[in-house]
């Protein structure tokens, strides 16, 4: 029979009592303390007309939740994402309506490919003048919706603070990801009595999925049996905190693991277990093993084409077990013989239990000869130039990240200088990587950091970008200067956009179309800002301008003159075979 | 229709918010799926929304990820799979004819003898057939009627399906997430 008497919770009484219903006050001021309750004390913003009533409101809180004025939409969400990232908080951005809207949606993509929980609150005009093409209205719910893992129009004061509740809830919970909240300005003005309950529970979302002992117990036996196990570390350890039960697990084992770009500072570099990163531009060694392997054991990474590159050749000689917190990946790019779902904090201790504690001396003395391969053929001229010349981006990471005793933040920007900065930056603390890693967006970096930098006040930012991405975000120069935002950015400046002029040189027969740039004097403009800054176009000048960035206190510009046609090597071409890999200058594996 | 690839009817189970089925349409989209038929109505739990839609398809693992992203949704409940033989589906289709035209034509009983046919509204003007299966035999009627008495206006519900076999009930699975919510 069919259960008729289930009852719905109407979304407007739900959380089900308001007891506390007491003073009557604006949807505004609603939606601050809404903020409030859900311990946001940072956020990222831009005013405009359909969300003045909101920082209106905000200029009653200024002791509680810092505003940082960004210079542009796109970088609020950028600098709410780096925030995220590194501080496990939901970022939060606030933007108006209409264009203020449209220009947070290359945040938004970026934060749903990478899995970062953030709201995005944006203005929208009086709901009696939806869908009348009113002056800054776009349909931020239908342009949204497919970028976002919720999207939630509000028209009515009735439903801020349910709704702000619901959206902290879904953002955060299970696979992270951006929620929009999109807040007609008449729901701003009106007033309501208020009452906040946090969400819990929604009936038709299960964040996290049911752990199925028997995948536990067959993952276990197939790890217990492995003769060549090789772990992929992806970011879903550091979303779900798992890196001292990843690192229990590794250890018992014995089991040698690569890790996703964003994985990269869930287990410091230099542990013995670590060969580095996966795909495209990562290390010979986890790449080549990738197609050797007996049982691939995926923790929480999806994996995206740039680390599997053809599908059809990528560890089919291996039995792979799969540890996700979204079922949706599994299976969904390769075959998975052991779903192992749920939270990878609950999941691997279980298989950890289970696990013999094994030695596997004789797979990983396999992996010394590519990993010595690659030092002599790329590594040693990328760190150690003999013949002196241009300098080169993969040096100058490496020094600037001894120099802050691998303890400092890396952010990236996209592109050569990013390859760069995940290979040589060495992490020692877990949440240290913040890249744009599914998106792959220019301009990423600077925002990024300056968010970042608030996520984690005590720690050194250092941001790598391009010639080409700074100059995309480059007016948040402006919020450092204002806010005094202490990030150490470091200009890789080969005057190209390096990665799709080496893509020129390799696959296109050296036909460089509108990849050189004619840049500004980058020091210049620092300058205008009231940003410290140095150029540096000669090596035996690096140690000594790295020191001096990291001793000042407050933001510096650091521009190396890096080698114009520089090539990042290895390289697996795009849907090639994992174990095709370019390591450049004649060189063959 | 490419005789290469399967039917199959999805079957999915949402809040009723507004911007579900943009939600849902969104996910055929990326996977370059077309909705062949779609029906979408109250669920017999209040609050709750059923769809039913089919779409042509020549590898099942396109059905069981599309299925698993739209499942993966915040406002969707449920979504899985079917092909036909699992299901009890049916259509409806509506015929207006020439009541003229049905007169000099004759052999009603005909008609309703062989397809079934049940009689909604005669007028002066017209008369209008309902009939009640699966695409096929809607579609012989249509065919028929075009052939021998010219159809002024056709429309066809989209399928709607039940299973047959045991499957999870919607409800027992509510009821086991209230209960694990209270466990909490």
């Amino acid at each position: 029979m069919i259960n008729k008497n289930i009852q719905t919770p109407d979304p407007i009484s739900s959380p089900e009592k308001r007891e506390q219903e007491t003073e009557i006050i604006s949807g505004s001021e609603i939606l601050i303390r809404s903020l409030l309750a859900e311990g946001v004390d940072t956020m990222f913003g831009y005013p405009g007309g359909a969300i003045m009533p909101v920082f209106d409101a905000l200029y009653d809180h200024k002791q509680s939740i810092k505003h940082i004025l960004v210079r542009h939409e796109q970088c609020a969400v950028h600098a709410a994402q780096g925030y995220a990232r590194v501080s496990q908080k939901v970022g939060v951005a606030l933007v108006t309506s209409g264009p203020g809207a449209t220009n947070t949606i290359t945040g938004i993509t970026d934060a749903m490919m990478d899995s970062t929980p953030l709201v995005v609150i944006s203005g929208q005009v009086v709901s009696s003048l939806l869908g009348s093409d009113a002056f800054q209205e776009a349909d931020v719910i239908g342009v949204t919706q497919p970028i976002t893992k919720w999207v939630y129009q509000i028209r009515r004061v009735e439903d801020i603070a349910w709704a702000v509740s619901k959206a902290f809830y879904i953002a955060s919970s299970g696979r992270p990801g951006p929620v929009v909240l999109d807040i007609a300005k008449d729901a701003q003005v009106n007033k309501c009595a208020y009452s906040y309950q946090k969400t819990r529970f929604l009936r038709s979302y299960q964040p996290v999925p049911d752990v199925d002992e028997t995948q536990i117990k067959m993952a276990a036996e197939l790890i217990n049996n492995a003769k060549k196990p090789l772990a992929l570390v992806g970011q879903g350890v550091v979303l779900g905190n798992a890196e001292e039960e990843l690192r229990d697990f590794l250890e018992k084992a014995d089991i040698p693991f690569g890790s996703t770009i964003l994985g990269l500072s869930a287990m410091p570099t230099d542990h013995p277990l670590n060969f580095g990163m996966l795909g495209m531009h990562g290390n010979v060694a986890p790449n080549m093993k990738t197609n050797e392997c007996d049982v691939l054991i995926a923790i929480g990474m999806r994996f995206d084409d740039r680390v599997t590159g053809d599908l059809k050749t990528y560890a089919k000689q291996a039995k792979v077990i799969h540890f996700d917190i979204d079922p949706a990946e599994f299976n969904k790019n390769v075959k998975t013989t052991v779903k192992v779902s749920g939270d990878a904090k609950q999941t691997l201790p279980l298989v950890t239990a289970l696990l013999e504690e094994k030695s596997h001396e004789e797979w990983k003395s396999e992996f010394k000869p590519y990993v010595e391969k690659e030092f002599d053929c790329i590594i040693k001229q990328e760190l150690y130039p003999e013949n002196g010349g241009e300098i080169k981006m993969g040096e100058v990471v490496r020094k600037v990240t001894e120099a802050t005793n691998n303890k400092a933040i890396c952010v990236t920007d996209v592109g050569q200088h990013q390859m760069m900065s995940t290979r040589y930056f060495k992490f020692s603390q877990s949440r240290s990587m913040v890249t744009s890693g599914g998106l792959g967006t220019m301009g990423f970096g600077l925002p990024a950091g300056i968010g970042a930098k608030y996520g984690a006040p005590d720690r050194t930012v250092c941001i790598f970008v391009g010639d080409g991405g700074l100059q995309m975000t480059i007016q948040e120069f402006g919020t450092i200067m204002e806010y005094g935002v202490n990030v150490k950015i470091i200009l890789l400046n080969n005057d190209y956009l390096g990665m799709v002029r080496q893509w020129q040189e390799l696959f296109f027969e050296e036909r460089y179309s509108e990849t050189h740039l004619k840049n500004p004097d980058f020091i210049k403009i620092a300058d205008a800002y009231h940003i410290k800054g140095r150029k540096v176009t000669k090596r035996d000048e690096l140690d000594g301008a790295i020191a001096e960035m990291l001793a000042h206190d407050g933001a510096y510009l650091l521009e190396v003159k890096v080698e114009t046609k520089g090539m990042v090597y290895p390289m697996i071409p795009s849907g090639g075979c994992v174990t095709n890999i370019l390591l450049g200058n004649g060189n063959t594996l | 229709m490419d005789d290469n690839k399967t039917l199959y009817t999805i079957t999915i189970f949402s809040e009723n918010t507004v911007g579900v089925l943009n939600q849902i349409t969104t996910i055929f989209t990326r996977r370059q799926l077309n909705i062949e038929t779609l029906s979408v109505s109250p669920s017999a739990i209040k609050g709750i929304h059923k769809f039913t839609i089919t779409t042509f398809t020549d590898d099942e693992n396109v059905m069981k990820k599309l299925v698993s992203l739209i499942d993966k949704r915040v406002d969707i409940l449920k979504a899985y799979y079917n092909t036909d033989e699992d299901l009890v589906h049916q259509e409806l289709a509506l015929y207006k004819l020439s009541t003229e035209k049905v007169l000099a034509h004759g052999s009603i009983e005909y008609l309703v003898r062989k397809y079934n046919v049940r009689i909604l509204e005669v007028s002066n003007d017209c008369v209008v057939f309902l009939k009640a299966g699966h695409y096929e035999e809607t579609q012989g009627l249509f065919e028929e009627l075009a052939e021998s008495i010219g159809v002024l206006q056709f429309v066809r519900s989209g399928r709607i399906a039940i299973t047959k076999s045991k499957v999870e009930r919607l409800s027992d699975m509510l009821a086991k997430r209230e209960r694990e919510n209270q466990e909490k």
